[in-house]
């Protein structure tokens, strides 16, 4: 009996466990939201590969300037390709309906995609492609299998494939998976590669939460008072009861 | 001149007497504990939600096509917006929090038996319209879990017989979860489930001053005055309205007034609830997805169905009983009945001894088993209905509802110790 009930619990830890996680292992991203020079790659990251598809439509450019310390002359030069308003928020002109046509589903908007599929699940998405000549833009992915999305860092990172190496396993030589590796042909180095997209990966996630700093700044003054509050609250309620037996 | 000015109100609106009855003179026994603090802060989150959603609904667009953004509106754009609405989200889960810690103190130490029946009625009234307004505000954001939690919740109703098809369109305003059915819960969240609350409060409170407060021991301070009752040099230290005297029918024993005792314990009890929920507020406001779910940070989409559709928390207890069962309706059964077994307490509990301090170590024993039963059933409600945890959650709502059989069974007769004269 006592053993049914302890196998019991160990399947509904263990199954509790598996239901917590996606089946791919995830890599943690670095993040650090008090980092500006990352934060503004990322910016730059995205505005150049990812804005023609994708939009941040809650997300002003004034918000993102004013933020990651960028000032605004900069900002608009640089980051600001199709003349909007500095006030506006960071849009593309595709419609819903050409993203449906042309990708199988409209590309989802980033202003919230940090909060909705987390940082690690972006971070190891984004470094998960591989060349699947099978697929439509030529890559899929290990972590969105089968995802509408062509492989638009490919520049940076080169053409990735999952490579496999023959190695001994229990006497006999096997073909074993080792991970992603890329042909070379990319502007940035696997660990350039890695950096990049952990600049970006940050930047989306200050998009999700823009006041995160400002909110554990004040946190912290918050818990402060509310400490001391405690402490006079305590010293009252201790003067006060000090008659009563 | 003030002086004259005051009594001329007193004679007309006697405010100042209606202050010494309800807390100047109120006589509160001067043994409550740590469980005592969740009824004063149960009132600071309701006025925490009233004044955070007053502020809130003057940037939010009650509408299918405008609420989402105008959420990121108040997130982003309003100043402070970001702190309103995480005070108004995490407040939803801290009134749920409170009110659960509060209805246990009620069972712990007997504090719905004769005679505060219709304040335990009425306390539970509010849990339900508690329950109601907090699902009519989820849908508000108009993010995936609101739309896809709505048309599961609404769904229960279309479980009744011959008129559940019909009550859920009533329900939505539509054939599906839209606009017009936001539209309908953003006017119940906003004004009529509140105006609701707010009078039922003022019943419970009132309801609450009749009886006078149950304490841990769960005997009368109230004594009857036939001359037995001794008092001591504390007892006539205080003053106490007459109208609990009764016109000196009655002794008050081992009480203390309201305020400032109780007052300046309860602002402790602020100042200690505050911290924590000031930490989650500011740190930790998604409460790591149970507070605010991720897919909620996706706007409705009818089209997409999540991966996995979780009630927030505080139903899972009660969602979990609803699919322990297999016949949709019979479930839906259940899953009330969960509800009003707490509300039948006061005469499922057969008892005459309140507090748990003095009942037998059956009925502590059962209570434990009714708190495992109820956290267990809400892990369960959190986690897909499948293989064993359906076993588990149908075990669990066996226990649950054993508890109150159980209970009606040894009352009865329950071997209770002696209780004291005085409070301990």
């Amino acid at each position: 009996m006592m053993k049914n009930l302890f196998s019991v619990i160990a399947l509904v830890a263990s199954s509790w466990a598996m239901a917590a996680g996606p089946a791919v292992h995830l890599d943690k991203a670095p993040i650090d939201l008090t980092d500006k020079a990352s934060l503004q790659n990322g910016a730059r990251l995205f505005q150049n590969y990812c804005l023609g598809c994708h939009q941040m439509q809650y997300q002003r450019y004034s918000r993102t300037f004013s933020d990651l310390g960028i000032p605004e002359e900069i900002g608009m030069e640089n980051l600001m390709f199709t003349g909007e308003k500095v006030g506006d928020h960071i849009t593309n002109n595709m419609s819903a309906k050409d993203g449906e046509k042309w990708f199988g589903a409209t590309p989802p908007d980033l202003t919230n995609v940090a909060r909705v599929r987390g940082p690690n699940w972006l971070y190891t998405y984004l470094r998960s492609f591989y060349a699947d000549p099978s697929r439509p833009f030529g890559v899929n992915n290990d972590v969105f299998p089968l995802v509408g999305m062509p492989h638009v860092l490919q520049e940076l990172q080169g053409v990735p494939y999952k490579a496999y190496e023959t190695r001994l396993v229990d006497g006999a030589s096997k073909e074993v998976y080792v991970g992603i590796k890329t042909d070379g042909s990319g502007e940035l180095s696997a660990e350039e590669y890695d950096r990049a997209v952990a600049d970006l990966v940050n930047y989306l996630e200050y998009v999700g939460e823009p006041t995160k700093l400002e909110a554990r700044a004040l946190g912290i003054k918050v818990m402060v008072f509310l400490l001391i509050f405690f402490v006079l609250a305590y010293l009252l309620k201790k003067e006060y009861w000090k008659d009563v037996h | 001149m003030f002086k004259n000015l005051m009594s001329w109100i007193e004679y007309r609106l006697p405010f100042m007497d209606k202050m010494n009855l309800h807390v100047m003179q109120y006589p509160a026994p001067k043994n409550f504990n740590f469980w005592y603090f969740f009824g004063s802060l149960a009132m600071l989150v309701l006025v925490n939600q009233i004044l955070t959603g007053i502020w809130l609904t003057m940037n939010y667009v009650p509408s299918a096509e405008g609420a989402f953004a105008s959420v990121e509106y108040i997130m982003r754009d309003v100043d402070y917006g970001w702190l309103l609405r995480y005070m108004h989200s995490t407040g939803a889960s801290a009134f749920f929090v409170v009110v659960y810690l509060h209805m246990l103190r009620g069972m712990m130490y007997g504090s719905y038996q004769k005679p505060r029946e219709l304040l335990w009625i009425f306390g539970m009234l509010i849990f339900l319209v508690l329950m109601a307004e907090a699902f009519m505000g989820y849908l508000l954001p108009w993010g995936q879990m609101s739309f896809w939690g709505a048309q599961v919740i609404i769904g229960i109703f279309g479980t009744i017989p011959f008129i559940g098809e019909d009550l859920t369109l009533w329900i939505r305003g539509d054939y599906v979860i839209s606009g017009a059915t936001l539209n309908r819960f953003f006017a119940l969240h906003v004004i009529a489930l509140p105006l609701v609350l707010v009078i039922l409060v003022f019943l419970h409170i009132m309801a609450l001053h009749e009886v006078g407060s149950n304490n841990p021991d769960g005997i009368d301070i109230k004594k009857d005055n036939d001359g037995t009752v001794e008092q001591t040099e504390a007892d006539k230290k205080f003053t106490f309205h007459q109208y609990f005297t009764r016109g000196g029918k009655k002794v008050i024993v081992d009480a203390i007034p309201f305020h400032p005792y109780y007052t300046v314990k309860d602002l402790l009890g602020v100042a200690g609830f505050l911290l924590i929920f000031a930490w989650v507020i500011f740190f930790f406001p998604e409460g790591g997805g149970y507070f605010l779910e991720a897919p909620n940070f996706e706007p409705a989409n009818a089209l997409k169905t999540p991966a996995h559709i979780a009630p927030v928390w505080y139903f899972t207890p009660f969602y979990a009983i609803l699919r322990a069962i297999p016949h949709p309706f019979m479930g839906a059964v259940a899953m009330f009945a969960a509800i009003l077994a707490i509300a039948l307490l006061p005469w499922l509990d057969r008892g005459k001894v309140r507090s748990l301090r003095y009942r037998s170590g059956l009925h502590t024993a059962n209570l434990i088993n009714f708190c495992i039963s109820f956290v267990a059933l809400g892990v369960l409600g959190v986690l897909p209905a499948e293989g064993v945890y359906t076993l588990l959650a149908q075990i669990f709502s066996f226990t649950y509802f054993g508890f109150f059989i159980l209970l009606w069974f040894y009352s009865k007769n329950e071997k209770t110790k002696p209780l004291p004269v005085r409070l301990t």
